[in-house]
């Protein structure tokens, strides 16, 4: 998923949205630039950032359709760090889990929040599996990880169009293709279908 | 017939549960948290509990096309146990989430000091949140619960009209409609209130604040009751629009004072068989077995 910009949700929110949107982006901002001011006095730990309530409540404010969009802008906006993510993706709803995992990319540029990408992945929550499975695990997830990845796809029914790079990674993957080759045989023998994107995969996998 | 039932445990509940409910017109609920049966010995175990309502249970109830909200709260039972206690401290990060729509299950268990104290914290928490409570009565000693747990309310930051009173039955009513509450019928097989019971009690109190609900959880419990109380009302004698309102528009209008209420969820791809003949349901886009089938 490509995050929308702030211009272009501008275009898709009412005028009570967007000015929510304006006030939670400014809270963003001065949160970040409050954590770059040297003295600057730290909250109590018993109280919820502002920025952070308006990361809960992106749904209801802005609507559940762009809440995906709504939090990444402000995850950016608050230069969210890894701790921050962390915490946030531990603490959150399923909704914001998935903000999370779809600002990883733009947000932690060393493989050091694959713990994130990990407990989605564990999950059959398929929200989650289709906003772990973007530029960052492509980028950073191990060989083994990522093949359990996609056969959990299959087993899930997520369209592989949601595994980023799936044709650059599986390609020449001699140890994916036995396994898509293995679980076809599996299904076969169950009398039940074989999902089209199984043999699409194993072409993939089966280029030199 | 549309039915919202405003107080259901799925977590304890089967997948054959939804495709029942669904066929027999549930399309919303909301999942207050309470006891699981076993006693919880820490916060963290509170933790994944409502982790679970916040996610993979409304994921669950998706897949069969029935909008999934919770209530969240330390439940009275366990406000006695002082290793728990360190949830009331939490809760707020989590009354913030977009599915939460009240504080709850909260009241009397054993009407305890410990008890006074969780049920007077929370009704604080529901009115900092924008949010109503359900409040149960106790299962023993109910009509001096209510009158205990009415006078706590009094004393409360919170209206009534933001309250929801529930396992109500004959003997509590009237108190509980005079103090301007939302009124709850939790309809058991053996125990609380049965369909004919509530019915009766409809005839002579109204519809007006009345919700009714299954309550259905780990234990004996029926999570058709709210249908067939909607049955039962039709066979009285009551209209359409009667059962409407009890079963669908006073939980929606209860419920929707959180400014959370999300109704829209799609159907499941061949209704009361949500996995469908030729593949698995979708939900945004995507369908979702379980790994390993």
């Amino acid at each position: 998923m490509t995050p929308l910009t702030r211009t272009e949700l501008d275009g898709l929110l009412d005028g009570a949205a967007r000015a929510w949107l304006d006030d939670a982006l400014a809270e963003a901002a001065s949160h970040a630039a409050a954590r770059t001011t040297a003295g600057a006095p730290p909250s109590p730990p018993s109280r919820i950032p502002p920025w952070e309530v308006r990361f809960a409540a992106a749904g209801r404010c802005c609507s559940p359709e762009h809440a995906d969009a709504v939090r990444t802008l402000l995850l950016h906006e608050a230069r969210a760090d890894l701790k921050t993510l962390t915490r946030l993706y531990r603490q959150g709803a399923a909704a914001e889990r998935r903000a999370v995992l779809l600002s990883l990319p733009r947000l932690v540029d060393s493989s050091a929040a694959l713990p994130l990408v990990d407990d989605a992945l564990r999950t059959n929550d398929t929200r989650l599996l289709t906003a772990a499975l973007g530029p960052y695990a492509a980028a950073h997830l191990d060989s083994h990880s990522w093949r359990q990845a996609v056969l959990k796809c299959l087993f899930t029914g997520v369209p592989l169009d949601h595994v980023h790079q799936l044709a650059v990674r599986a390609r020449g993957d001699a140890e994916l293709a036995r396994m898509l080759t293995d679980y076809a045989a599996e299904r076969t023998a169950a009398g039940r279908p074989v999902p089209p994107d199984v043999h699409r995969a194993l072409a993939l996998a089966e280029e030199d | 017939m549309r039915i919202f039932d405003p107080h259901i445990h799925m977590t304890s509940r089967t997948t054959d549960d939804y495709e029942a409910m669904y066929a027999a017109g549930v399309r919303a609920l909301v999942e207050p948290s309470f006891w699981l049966g076993q006693p919880r010995t820490s916060p963290a175990s509170f933790f994944d509990y409502f982790d679970a309502l916040l996610g993979w249970e409304p994921f669950r109830a998706a897949q069969h096309g029935i909008a999934h909200h919770c209530a969240l709260a330390l439940n009275p039972k366990e406000a006695n146990d002082p290793r728990c206690t360190p949830v009331l401290d939490a809760l707020p990060r989590y009354l913030v989430k977009d599915s939460v729509v009240a504080v709850g299950e909260i009241g009397y268990d054993s009407m305890t000091p410990a008890e006074d104290t969780a049920l007077a914290a929370q009704l604080q928490l529901a009115a900092d949140h924008g949010l109503p409570a359900l409040v149960h009565t106790p299962h023993r000693d109910k009509l001096a619960g209510l009158h205990r747990t009415l006078d706590v309310l009094r004393e409360s930051a919170l209206p009534p009209d933001r309250v929801l009173l529930d396992h109500l039955n004959e003997t509590t009513v009237k108190p509980a409609a005079d103090s301007g509450c939302w009124l709850g019928f939790s309809v058991y097989p053996d125990t609380k209130m049965d369909e004919d019971r509530v019915v009766a009690v409809l005839k002579t109190h109204g519809l007006a604040r009345t919700l009714v609900n299954s309550a259905a959880d780990w234990g004996r419990s029926d999570p058709l009751k709210t249908r067939r109380v909607g049955d039962a009302m039709l066979a009285a004698g009551f209209a359409d629009a009667d059962v409407d309102q009890v079963l669908w528009r006073n939980p929606v209008e209860f419920y929707g004072l959180s400014g959370r209420l999300r109704l829209d969820v799609p159907p499941p791809q061949t209704p009361g068989d949500p996995r469908g003949v030729g593949g698995p349901p979708l939900h945004e886009g995507n369908s979702i077995l379980r790994g390993g089938e």
